[in-house]
């Protein structure tokens, strides 16, 4: 029987960055389990003779000349930013004084 | 001049090639209706009435020079808020990239400015594509010109609606498992998902990038037909595009023929599940094709029938990859946590939680989820990696059935048009929208939607969708094109003809 609990809904919240209240956890962890029972039918016909496919046409690498092509301006680059210091993107710090 | 509205893109084109009409006049025709019907349809996000009018200028002028323009150029279009305009804001529907003017243009949307259409504005959308109805809008549903209290389908429903509105002749959209197909059916109009590959990728907001494909969003299959051509063919800038000449589309509709097509039923997508009305309109559809000529075999793609498990075990793998990207550090929202239980102040995981927990809505968070669980360490070969294998067997299905048949044919949705609010918190009633167009993304294949006529019980359109094998995007606009004639024959004139007058229009109260 596939299963996905409260508590696990909670961790792959935290671990996809998304924090979830509690009423939210009441209301998704239900719909999200029998969604994962649905969908775990896909075990019955996946024998271990078929191959997996990961996309649907036989595409290889692609490489193109290495010539400078024209890009994004440092202004155009760091219009949308939430933030930004030095033209450059200002982010939160990232480590913790106990690091 | 407000009849402008109601000509077909192809019927607008040949009056701007033979000077009766301009551009301008073309284009402020439509933003005219778009003021009298957007406020109660709500097809657009956006609409770019300056741009526009600018670029329907620039096109008179050079038609007034006597330059040799693209066949299309002057006739307006609107363009899915998944798609990258510079200078004009795209959202993908999301609180997340509320307000998000992109730096860049959509390969498509380059190709769009340089042949000349100006674009109007920019369509409603599930959030970043995740839906059948428009309601997992950040912004608000769409709704059915047809009957207003009902989905026009989804993801684009703005796209389907601001067609079937008469608001746009043309629209651009994106189809991952059905995201064009299902608001075509819905609406009664023509959508067209490319083959995988057929059509740039390259500045659509990505959703599930092996799934992914834009294509046209028409009154006609002609008009499909053109702006496929226009839109379609190599891109350099999508490594997954295909670096080989587009069969001819626009010619395979001006001479369709269907003697001796063999056409496939396939019975897994038919039959339980379906409303009466839809399968009635189907069945008479393959009749006229059966007497136009064509040969019709019954085939069986037994493994269609857990497609649905597999798509929405893909799907939200790929999406929860994707949608990664929304970290609040370089574009988009970026949340400040209120308390975040230390002195130091947020650090940038604690801004990405709030972040993504207030920009994200409920489908967003339950694909997200769902997607990560399936490519988690101990859960990948039983989720993931088991759906890959039924990927393979659908492809498979397709490649036995187009053996026997030269395309494949089904409703393109099980019902008609719901009403907003009926599945919005049901995910699986809401999943099951996409049971018949899917199949199509998970192999590749092209599949083209247009409208069989209205269901008996309720009077609303019902969807005839074709597939067609990979690269062979001509088989389906030839099917798509004879079944339309006949059809026009059987109706006196174009489906939308019935559809109610809109509130606000010309004519009728607000």
């Amino acid at each position: 029987m596939p299963g996905i609990s409260r508590d696990d809904v909670a961790n792959l919240a935290r671990l996809a960055r998304i924090d979830l209240s509690e009423a939210e956890l009441d209301h998704l962890a239900p719909q999200l389990q029998v969604i994962v029972e649905s969908v775990a039918r896909v075990q019955e016909v996946a024998d271990a003779d078929v191959p997996p496919t990961s996309h649907p046409l036989p595409v290889v690498n692609v490489f193109r000349d290495d010539v400078v092509q024209p890009g994004l301006s440092a202004d155009e680059a760091l219009a949308a930013a939430p933030a930004v210091e030095q033209q450059r993107f200002s982010v939160p710090r990232i480590l913790g004084e106990e690091a | 001049m407000s009849d402008l509205t109601r000509l077909s893109a192809g019927g607008l084109a040949e009056r701007l090639v033979a000077g009766e009409v301009s551009s301008v006049e073309a284009t402020q025709a439509h933003l005219d209706r778009i003021g009298e019907v957007d406020g109660a349809v709500h097809a657009f996000l956006h609409v770019d009435a300056e741009g526009a009018l600018t670029q329907a200028a620039e096109v008179d002028r050079r038609r007034g020079r006597g330059a040799v323009l693209h066949p299309l150029a002057g006739v307006p279009i609107a363009v899915k808020d998944l798609v990258a305009t510079k200078g004009i804001p795209t959202t993908a529907g999301s609180r997340l990239l509320e307000g998000w003017v992109p730096p860049y243009d959509a390969t498509i949307v380059t190709r769009l400015r340089a042949a000349g259409l100006p674009i109007l504005g920019k369509t409603n959308m599930d959030e970043f594509a995740m839906g059948s109805s428009t309601e997992h809008s950040a912004f608000g549903p769409s709704h059915n010109p047809w009957d207003l209290a009902r989905i026009p389908g989804g993801s684009g429903g703005g796209s389907a609606a601001a067609v079937a509105a008469f608001e746009a002749p043309l629209a651009i959209g994106t189809d991952t498992g059905g995201s064009i197909r299902q608001p075509g059916s819905v609406t009664g109009t023509v959508g067209v998902k490319p083959t995988y590959g057929g059509v740039s990728r390259y500045g659509l907001v990505a959703l599930a990038s092996s799934l992914d494909q834009a294509g046209p969003v028409t009154r006609t299959v002609l008009d499909a037909a053109l702006l496929h051509e226009l839109v379609g063919g190599h891109d350099p800038r999508d490594s997954t595009s295909i670096d080989a000449p587009m069969p001819a589309l626009v010619d395979a509709v001006r001479g369709a023929d269907v003697t001796g097509v063999r056409i496939g039923v396939v019975r897994e997508l038919g039959g339980e599940g379906y409303q009466t009305g839809v399968r009635a309109r189907f069945d008479e559809a393959v009749e006229l094709l059966a007497g136009a000529g064509a040969e019709v075999v019954e085939v069986s793609c037994p493994h269609f029938t857990y497609g649905l498990a597999a798509y929405y075990l893909i799907l939200p793998s790929e999406a929860s990859s994707n949608l990664a990207r929304y970290d609040a550090m370089r574009y988009g929202l970026r949340v400040a946590p209120d308390d975040v239980g230390h002195g130091d102040g947020p650090s940038a995981e604690d801004v990405m939680l709030a972040t993504r927990e207030a920009g994200f809505g409920d489908e967003a968070k339950r694909r997200i989820i769902l997607g990560t669980y399936a490519l988690s360490s101990g859960y990948y070969d039983a989720y993931y990696g088991s759906a890959q294998k039924v990927r393979t067997l659908v492809a498979r299905d397709f490649a036995a059935a187009f053996e026997r048949a030269d395309v494949l044919v089904s409703p393109t949705t099980p019902t008609t048009a719901f009403r907003l609010g009926e599945k919005v918190d049901d995910p699986l009633a809401m999943y099951l929208n996409d049971i018949a167009t899917l199949p199509a993304n998970l192999a590749g294949v092209p599949g083209l939607s247009l409208p069989s006529g209205l269901a008996d019980e309720d009077g609303l359109p019902a969807g005839f969708q074709v597939l067609a094998p990979a690269t062979a995007d001509d088989r389906m606009y030839r099917v798509g094109a004879v079944l339309e004639r006949l059809l026009l024959d059987r109706w006196g004139g174009p489906l939308l003809d019935r559809a109610p007058a809109l509130p606000g229009a010309r004519g009728v109260p607000a």
